[in-house]
């Protein structure tokens, strides 16, 4: 049987699956489904400094191979998430998890980070700094690279674990931007967050989304995360987590190609809430199909 | 929560555009009226989310309104077709709290869940009035089901073609009950919420994403806090609600 395993940032990991932020929440919900302890390990629902309701409803709409959401980093806070969301995920969950934190300042993202730092069971820090959602932070810290790359300090002066910069596509040009992190000190560079996108409600005239705009985000973006993924691996030393709408077996392959060393999947749990475990379970067949005996071999591998 | 596969049994239109679907498959995991089911149809990417109507222990019955391109798609499959489908979804109707009359408002689509609702209250042994609301005449369906369950039952037009002129609140009006269970659009629950002289429950509705609590798409401010419309509700107690608007 072909090799799962791959090295995150110094951790190792027992398969590149990992469910992305927003769509895992804290891992119970699955739990309740499925052995979570079969996932590389899963990042956890955004955290802010404090607890957010987030935007009105509604906040979805359904889109041609994918969805937009606009919930707007709702979460208790990272007080609460210490205290009252890793106690009862630690008794699921026996992996380093990755923490995903948003804030709307630098000294936010700071002090986040710097909470999560004492706790045991985070393996890593992800830091968004793409959320479409929100105003006057999220993602006007990912599109000018200056801007990241002081978020990206601000986290590393705080934090012994590794700290991964969560990228926006809304921007022109992303290795810039993912340039301007590693140079600042960031561990590992994930994307893509969602694409910024719109519907309108042909009865009502009225954008389906309460909020107008949010993330688009499902297989439809798949192509656009591929293409990024290529070009930022290309461009950086330091390791990339590929994400956007990837489903199945095949993408988890064809996203490494492009230069991933760990994959996320997002919007497909919402729909299938077995997607993660059927990809860790399908991999090793999908990996013969294609004469592969490590994962970590395929890392880049498509030039 | 489970996946499973359904086999449609029957699918037929009840009016112009409200059909019945019954299904066989695992329904072990429904475990209260006024659950929901999330069904994942081919081409479209999210999956829908129906109300329960009634169940047993092989067979699940769901009557749903054609809204859209989904909703669309299932009216036209036969019996013999396969749907996946995620069962035991939302909290459902508590029915601890009903005393010994309790009163079900159903309007349009919300009339659906009422009636695994009022048949498990008069198997508890409950006398139950059901109130029915319907814009006209030719939206009208189920009144005969809860006749034959040995329900009280009053229709509602809007436009007065049959039954009571009005809305269900002016059925409610002067009625004698212990406790209601509502469910139908937000202006009739809010309508009921004003016009009801006891406690009671209502149905909420909204667009989700997963259908299972864990992308936060449906929240909701409530009294007692945050609540995610799919996983917390859909059902809250007339104590909990905070109407925004």
């Amino acid at each position: 049987m072909g090799e799962l395993s791959v090295n995150l940032c110094g951790i190792e990991l027992s398969n590149p699956v990992i469910p992305a932020s927003g769509t895992f929440g804290y891992g119970y919900e699955y739990a309740e489904l499925y052995d979570i302890n079969e996932l590389g390990t899963f990042s956890f629902k955004g955290t802010t400094k404090d607890s957010r309701f987030g935007n009105p409803t509604p906040r979805i709409a359904e889109c041609t191979a994918g969805m937009i959401n606009a919930v707007g980093l709702q979460n208790p806070g990272v007080e609460k998430v210490i205290s009252e969301e890793l106690p009862k995920l630690k008794k699921c969950f026996h992996k380093p998890v990755m923490a995903n934190v948003s804030g709307f300042s630098v000294e936010d993202y700071a002090y986040t980070c710097q909470m999560l730092d004492k706790e045991e069971q985070v393996g890593w820090l992800e830091v968004n700094v793409s959320c479409p959602n929100v105003h006057g932070g999220g993602m006007s810290f990912g599109t000018d690279p200056k801007a990241a790359a002081e978020v990206t300090r601000a986290v590393k002066a705080v934090t012994t674990k590794p700290v991964i910069i969560k990228l926006s596509p809304n921007v022109t040009d992303i290795v810039s931007i993912a340039r301007s992190c590693e140079d600042a000190g960031a561990d590992g560079i994930s994307l893509i967050n969602t694409m910024l996108g719109m519907r309108i409600d042909l009865r009502k005239r009225k954008p389906v989304i309460a909020n107008k705009m949010g993330g688009f985000s499902g297989s439809a973006i798949f192509p656009v995360a591929v293409r990024m993924v290529y070009q930022v691996a290309n461009a950086v030393k330091i390791p990339v987590v590929g994400m956007g709408g990837v489903s199945s077996a095949e993408d988890v392959i064809e996203i490494m190609l492009a230069g991933a060393t760990a994959v996320e999947v997002g919007a497909a749990n919402l729909v299938n809430p077995y997607i993660c475990r059927d990809i860790i379970r399908d991999l090793p067949e999908v990996m013969t199909k294609y004469r592969i005996n490590s994962l970590k071999e395929i890392i880049g591998g498509a030039k | 929560m489970k996946q499973s596969i359904f086999t449609i049994l029957s699918n037929r239109a009840l009016t112009d555009c409200v059909y019945q679907m019954v299904m066989e498959g695992d329904t072990s995991s429904i475990t209260a009226a006024g659950q929901f089911v999330n069904i994942r149809l081919e081409g479209m990417f999210l999956r829908r989310p129906i109300s329960v109507c009634d169940y047993d222990e092989k067979r699940l019955t769901i009557v749903y309104k054609v809204v859209g391109k989904g909703t669309e798609a299932m009216s036209k499959m036969t019996p013999g077709a396969e749907l996946d489908i995620l069962t035991g979804l939302g909290n459902g109707y508590d029915l601890s709290l009903s005393g010994d009359r309790p009163v079900l408002l159903g309007g349009g689509v919300g009339v659906p869940p009422m009636y695994n609702l009022a048949k498990k209250l008069l198997c508890a042994g409950k006398k139950v009035c059901v109130i029915l609301g319907f814009n006209t005449k030719s939206e009208i369906f189920y009144e005969d089901e809860f006749k034959k369950l040995g329900c009280d039952v009053t229709v509602t037009t809007v436009d007065g073609s049959y039954g009571t002129k009005g809305f269900v609140t002016t059925a409610l009006e002067g009625m004698d009950y212990t406790y209601f269970y509502t469910c139908g659009p937000e202006p009739m629950l809010k309508a009921v919420y004003k016009a009801s002289a006891t406690s009671g429950q209502m149905s909420f509705e909204e667009r989700m994403g997963c259908g299972f609590g864990a992308c936060m798409g449906c929240s909701c401010k409530t009294l007692t806090g945050y609540k995610r419309i799919c996983k917390d509700g859909p059902v809250m107690k007339k104590e909990e609600i905070l109407w925004e608007n």
